[in-house]
Parts: structure tokens; C-alpha cells; sequence
């Protein structure tokens, strides 16, 4: 069993570090510009990388996750990133062309690619840069404060290379009707690099939103083109009575590594629905924790990972009752074909004071191969008397029962196997509220599934 | 003329045991057959080895249907040549709704036969006509394939898709199990409305009460995994007064009659459509 400060223990691998990464960090500190509190951060988030390096299998929280491909590569500055054309981005806009958008074009907002619109009066959708340049209190108030440098060797890294990103805030009792889209491109000219983008959102009291992060890569390279990692750090803090609706939808490369950590901290009596698809890149790995720092919080993470070949994707959430009357959902689903790798671990901590907490966890995975290989592990611990936590854990294969039905129907080959998929991933999918949201993922998910069993 | 269906000398096995032992059966078309017998007598194999359930090994005999060699033919290849087997443990398909589940079955065997697809909008109407053989709202197509569906809907679900791909032979698998006087009705006015000069029923079933909604044509008796007795429809009634075990010798006193007996004393027959 790991401790409740399990997040925040690493283990001593100083040894193994990310290679280039101290000549990548020390050009952004030398960048002039920084305010003093982000220089702090920074050379915190150098100095703690420094001391902990890389995690190594030893880390119970990188047990089934190895990153010996990640620490033989040799990471450089960036080139100049490749030209994205607005033509590009459509087959990522979700079928909603006109919803306010973001893009960040390798860790940079691209303004000629963004279109905010108009938002109502008290709400932000901008550049991270420049609301640091502005001195925006809120950046200075939470950058860094609920995704610490120490939470992982990620984070600090994030914090050590970041420049821009997305930051949306909300003012109290505004209610965004469309969502905000922040795409992430990263395109060849970040191949042999880190890009370290990061977003803060920002829900004040009874405000009301949805944010979509969408991932992609843009290879225009012929050929594999050399890997690039991809470091984001979300960090999301909802005010009291406050609902926000997150979408995170990695679908990059096989050119990618990715490491994301969202935290969200939330207020009494707010809501956080999150559905995080993965779809794996050549690697990937997605922890979300949400703190619930009051009384009467809802906590809903969906989550669904696909992954074929050689991909490894992996899911870390982590979710803390520290007060009572709390209620927390989880439901994470896995298709994992050929020999791809999938990793699910899921905390749930409930505190002493949080009693009458209701938590609900399952993961539930798919293996299509012989070689697909799933590693989960529900955490619960629970320190209070009068709570309700259950959770499960399953790992199964196609029913042969389900597949004969439907061939005695007359439906064959892959039409079975594909609708029986489909099927078996629904369920999260259905969970999104958001209408159009909802009918783009299911079309996505439907002509991923349709490729897995090409 | 050639029949529809005939099974001549068929031998299966389940695992290491013969639970058909030499059936032979000829079904025309445009007929009703029932087959009925005590449990354990073979009457679910022979409905699955039809369908070409992998579970079952057939070793020896033939059956031909429709002119086609069935036992060489996959399931699905079974339901596009015009087979269908309601069953009698119909699956749920969490996850699928029923009118996306029907669609997809009724294009794959379109398909299968050199046919256009139908778009969503023109099957919605045949939809809605065949909800009405099995007297349903639309609400049901929303559903997810049989999933929490009681028995007895389960078993009007099965009619309905026998209702929307109208198969040449339908093989209902102890479809009347279980079901209140209404469902079994109804399940009765789906297999009538099916019935036409070029298309057959076979009725596997325990009890003779479905027989008084759907007259069969030949009644045949399955005991030991073979048949022992056919005759027509009046032998229905002489098992219903006499029990198997004046067929099967094993002294089993097993009633043919439903356990409530006042179904067949309250119903009045639906007749056959002509």
C-alpha cells in the first residue's frame, strides 16, 4: 500500500535525468522577462528535477510505465515551428468551427490560428504569456500552487520550460454557453524537444463553463520523424458552486511522449465533470487529482484509453475526500489491442472529517490480443467510519455468447466485432453533457474503433 | 417440389456426448412444424445446431435448406440464406440500441443478398410497421439490445427482429417459456403474420399451449435425440391428455400441459393466417 503522500514521494533516481534538459531550462530562465515569483518557480522546479531525476521502476508510481526510452533520448532547442495552416486544424475543431479557439502551437499561442470571439463581460480566454506579462493576480495567486513541482518529476519540469499556454478565467456567476477549445499542436519542428505548454483555469463563485484540450501532432516530416515530449500541466480551480465540464482528448502521435498532470482544486458544492480520452501516443501518461476542499462537492471522471502496436497509455487519478458529504463517480474504460500496454491507478482517499463521502470507482479493459497486456489498480483509503466506496475492476475479453448472436443475425466479421466495441465504450462516451461534445466523440471513437480492427 | 428444410440422419455432440442421435426431418414450405418433447431430449441442440452455435459438433447427417449444404455455411452466411433462430437465452448487447442493432442486421443480410442498403429514414418506417406486430412503442428501439429487458420482453424482442428480416425459416427456441397469456399472444400473432405459402415455422416447444394460438401443420415428438412420433396437430392434443412418457418409456410423467392449466382453458385460438 502506498501512503497518503504517495503523489509526492519520489524516489531518489538523480541518476537518470532528461537529457538536455538542464541546457533547455537554463535558456528559458535566461529569456528576460520573468516576474519574480515565476523566477522563483522556475528555479525551484530546476532544483527539485535535479534532486529527483527521472522515475525509475523502483517508483511505485511509474511501476508498470518505463521511461528508459524517454531517458536514452537526447532533447534539443526547438527549430522553428513547421507552418500550420488553418486548413490543418479542421479535422480537430469537432465539427464546431465557431466555437471560441485557442491554438498553441508548439508550447506558444499562435494568434493568427486562434479565434476567442466574444465572450461575455467578465470572462478570459487568452494567452498564459500574456496574462503573466499583464500581471494578472490570478497567475501569480495559482501557477504552480495546486500542480506543485514537487507533485512529479513532471510537473517540475513543466514548470521549469513553460512560456505560454492557455489561461481562462470566469468571473463570478457567468455562465459560458459555448465551449472553450484550447488545441495543442505539436508539429516537427519540435521533434528531438520539449514542449511544455500549460493551462490555469480559473471558475469563480457559481460561474459556469466547458474547456476542451484536444492534443494533436502534425507530422508533415516523411518518414518517423524523431520523438518529442510533450510536458503539459493543467491546473483547475473551481470556486464555490462552481461547474465546469473538461474534455481532454489526447490523440497525438507515435512521434509522442506525453505527460499530463491536471489538478483541479474545488470549492464547496462545485462540480467537475471531466471525460479524458487517450488514445495513446508512443507513450502517454494522464494523472488528474481533484482535491475536494469543502463540503457538498461532486466529482464525475470518465475516462476512455485506446491503444494498438507497441503504444503504451496510462492512467493515474486520484481523488481526495477531505470533507464530508462529498460524492465522487469514476468510470475508466481500456480497448487495448496487438501489444499495446495499458496502466490504470485510482486513489480515492478519504480523510478522517469526510464522512458520509460516496465514492464509485471502476475501471473496466478490453483486451483484443493475446500480447495486450492491462495493469489496474483501484486504491481506496478510507479513514472515515460512515462512507459509501465502492470499487471494481475488470479485464475481459469479447463475448463469444454476444459475437454468435449477432452473426446468427446475419451481421459478420468485422461489423461485430467493431459494433461489440463500440458497445463496450458507449457507456463513458454517453456520460459527456454536452450535446455536440458528445455526438463528435462518438464519431471519433466509432472510426477509431473501425481502425483498431482494420 | 423441394422441401425448404431437410435433416436427414443428424448425429451431434456436445463435448464428448451424442445428443442427437439420427434426426430426420422434412419441412415444406409454407408449413408450421412443432417439435415437442420432454427436456433433455434434444430439442435446443437441434434449434442451435441449425443456427450453427460453435458449440456444437455435428457427426454425421446432412441438412439442406433452401438448396444450400447449411451445415458448410458460417451463421451469419445461415441468416442471409434466409434462416433465423429466436432464442430461447436471447443476449444482451449493452451498449447497442436496439433500432442501430436491427438496422445493422437487416443492411448486413441486404447486403449479403446483392441489395441496397436501407438509410436510417426508410428503415425507420418498415420499423415502426413491424413495432405493431409486437404491439410496442418506438420508446423500445432506444433500449440497449435485451439489456434489463424481463423474460417475457426478451422474448417479444426476438419476434420483433423475426418480424423486421423475415426469414424463409423461422426456428423459435422455446420462445412461449415463461410468458404471461398476453406476450403469448402476441408472440403468436408474430409468427401468424409471418406466415406465407413460400416461408416455414418450426415451433420447438415443451408445453402445447402455444398450439392454441398457432395451429401447426405436423407435430413431431423428440425424445432421446431422435423423433419418435410425428403426426398432425391433433397429436399435440393426445400429449396434452397423455404425457411423453407413453412415447418415451422412461416412465417420466413430465405434463405437456403449461403449469397453469387455465391458459389453454381461457384462450381462445388465434386462427392461422390463411
Amino acid at each position: 500500500m502506498t501512503s497518503l503522500a504517495a503523489d509526492v514521494v519520489t524516489s531518489r533516481a538523480g541518476s537518470r535525468t532528461l537529457r538536455g534538459f538542464a541546457e533547455l531550462a537554463t535558456a528559458v530562465a535566461d529569456a528576460a522577462g520573468d516576474p519574480a515569483w515565476l523566477a522563483d518557480l522556475r528555479r525551484a522546479a530546476v532544483a527539485r528535477f535535479a534532486d529527483v531525476g527521472l522515475p525509475g521502476s523502483k517508483d511505485e508510481e511509474w511501476r508498470f510505465t518505463p521511461l528508459q526510452g524517454l531517458a536514452a533520448l537526447q532533447f534539443n532547442a526547438p527549430g522553428p515551428a513547421m507552418p500550420v495552416a488553418i486548413v490543418d486544424l479542421a479535422p480537430f475543431l469537432l465539427g464546431m468551427p465557431g466555437w471560441p479557439l485557442l491554438v498553441v502551437v508548439d508550447g506558444y499561442v499562435d494568434r493568427r490560428l486562434s479565434r476567442i470571439g466574444t465572450l461575455p463581460p467578465g470572462a478570459t480566454f487568452g494567452s498564459l504569456a500574456d496574462a503573466i506579462a499583464i500581471g494578472h493576480p490570478l497567475v501569480e495567486r495559482h501557477l504552480g500552487h495546486h500542480a506543485p513541482v514537487d507533485a512529479s518529476a513532471f510537473t517540475a519540469v513543466n514548470a521549469a520550460l513553460v512560456r505560454d499556454g492557455a489561461f481562462v478565467h470566469v468571473g463570478a456567476g457567468v455562465a459560458l454557453q459555448e465551449p472553450l477549445h484550447v488545441l495543442y499542436v505539436a508539429t516537427d519542428g519540435a521533434a528531438g524537444s520539449i514542449v511544455a505548454p500549460r493551462m490555469l483555469t480559473v471558475l469563480d463563485r457559481g460561474a459556469q463553463a466547458t474547456v476542451i484540450e484536444t492534443f494533436v501532432h502534425l507530422g508533415h516530416a516523411r518518414g518517423t520523424p524523431r520523438p518529442q515530449l510533450t510536458d503539459i500541466c493543467a491546473e483547475i480551480v473551481l470556486g464555490e458552486s462552481a461547474r465546469l465540464e473538461h474534455t481532454r482528448l489526447q490523440r497525438e502521435s507515435l512521434a509522442t511522449y506525453h505527460v499530463g498532470f491536471t489538478a483541479v482544486d474545488q470549492a464547496r458544492a462545485s462540480h467537475y465533470r471531466s471525460f479524458a480520452l487517450a488514445l495513446g501516443g508512443r507513450l502517454s501518461r494522464h494523472n488528474l487529482h481533484a482535491r475536494l476542499g469543502g463540503a457538498n462537492i461532486e466529482t464525475l471522471l470518465y475516462g476512455l484509453y485506446v491503444a494498438r502496436g507497441e503504444q503504451l497509455v496510462d492512467s493515474h487519478t486520484a481523488i481526495f475526500h477531505d470533507h464530508p458529504d462529498c460524492r465522487s463517480w469514476e468510470v475508466y474504460k481500456g480497448v487495448l489491442a496487438e501489444r499495446a500496454r495499458g496502466v490504470f491507478n485510482g486513489k480515492v482517499i478519504v480523510r478522517p472529517e469526510a464522512q458520509r463521502t460516496d465514492a464509485k470507482q471502476t475501471n473496466r479493459n478490453l483486451l483484443l490480443g493475446d500480447e495486450a497486456r492491462i495493469d489496474t489498480k483501484p486504491q481506496l483509503e478510507i479513514f472515515a467510519d460512515d462512507v459509501k466506496c465502492t470499487h471494481g475492476a475488470t479485464v475481459g475479453k469479447l463475448d463469444d455468447q454476444q459475437r454468435y448472436y449477432m452473426r446468427s443475425r446475419g451481421i459478420a466479421g468485422r461489423a461485430v466485432e467493431v459494433l461489440l466495441i463500440t458497445a463496450f465504450v458507449a457507456e463513458v462516451v454517453a456520460e459527456i453533457t454536452q450535446p455536440q461534445v458528445r455526438e463528435a466523440l462518438e464519431a471519433l471513437v466509432y472510426a477509431e474503433m473501425n481502425a483498431l480492427i482494420a | 417440389m423441394m422441401a425448404l428444410l431437410e435433416i436427414v440422419d443428424l448425429h451431434a455432440n456436445a463435448g464428448d456426448a451424442e445428443i442427437l442421435r439420427g434426426v430426420s426431418l422434412t419441412v415444406d414450405a409454407g408449413e408450421v412444424h412443432a417439435i415437442m418433447g420432454p427436456n433433455g431430449s434434444g430439442k435446443s441442440t437441434l434449434a442451435q445446431v441449425l443456427a450453427g452455435h460453435p458449440a456444437y459438433r455435428v457427426t454425421r447427417g446432412t441438412v439442406t435448406f433452401a438448396g444450400h449444404d447449411l451445415l458448410d455455411m458460417e451463421p451469419e452466411e445461415r441468416a442471409h440464406a434466409g434462416l433465423f433462430l429466436a432464442f430461447q437465452y436471447p443476449v444482451e448487447i449493452p451498449g447497442v440500441t436496439n433500432a442501430y442493432f436491427l438496422r445493422t442486421a437487416y443492411n448486413a443480410i441486404r447486403k449479403a443478398r446483392g441489395l441496397d442498403e436501407l438509410d436510417p429514414m426508410d428503415f425507420l418506417d418498415l420499423l415502426e410497421d413491424r413495432l405493431r406486430v409486437v404491439e410496442w412503442g418506438p420508446e423500445i428501439m432506444e433500449r440497449a439490445v435485451n439489456a434489463g429487458f424481463s423474460g417475457g420482453e426478451k422474448k417479444r424482442n426476438e419476434i420483433l427482429q423475426m418480424a423486421v428480416l423475415e426469414p424463409t425459416l423461422a426456428v423459435l427456441d422455446e420462445t412461449d417459456s415463461g410468458l404471461d397469456i398476453d406476450a403469448l399472444r402476441i408472440v403468436a400473432k408474430g409468427v401468424n403474420a409471418l406466415r406465407r405459402p413460400d416461408r416455414a415455422t418450426v415451433l420447438v416447444t415443451h408445453y402445447q399451449r402455444l398450439l392454441n394460438y398457432i395451429v401447426p401443420d405436423r407435430v413431431h415428438v423428440l425424445s432421446g435425440g431422435r423423433i419418435v412420433k410425428s403426426g398432425g396437430k391433433e397429436l399435440a392434443h393426445e400429449l396434452e391428455e397423455r404425457g411423453y412418457e407413453w412415447l418415451t418409456g422412461t416412465g417420466d410423467a413430465e405434463s405437456v400441459t403449461a403449469p397453469a392449466a387455465s391458459y389453454a382453458a381461457t384462450a381462445s385460438p388465434v386462427p392461422a393466417a390463411p
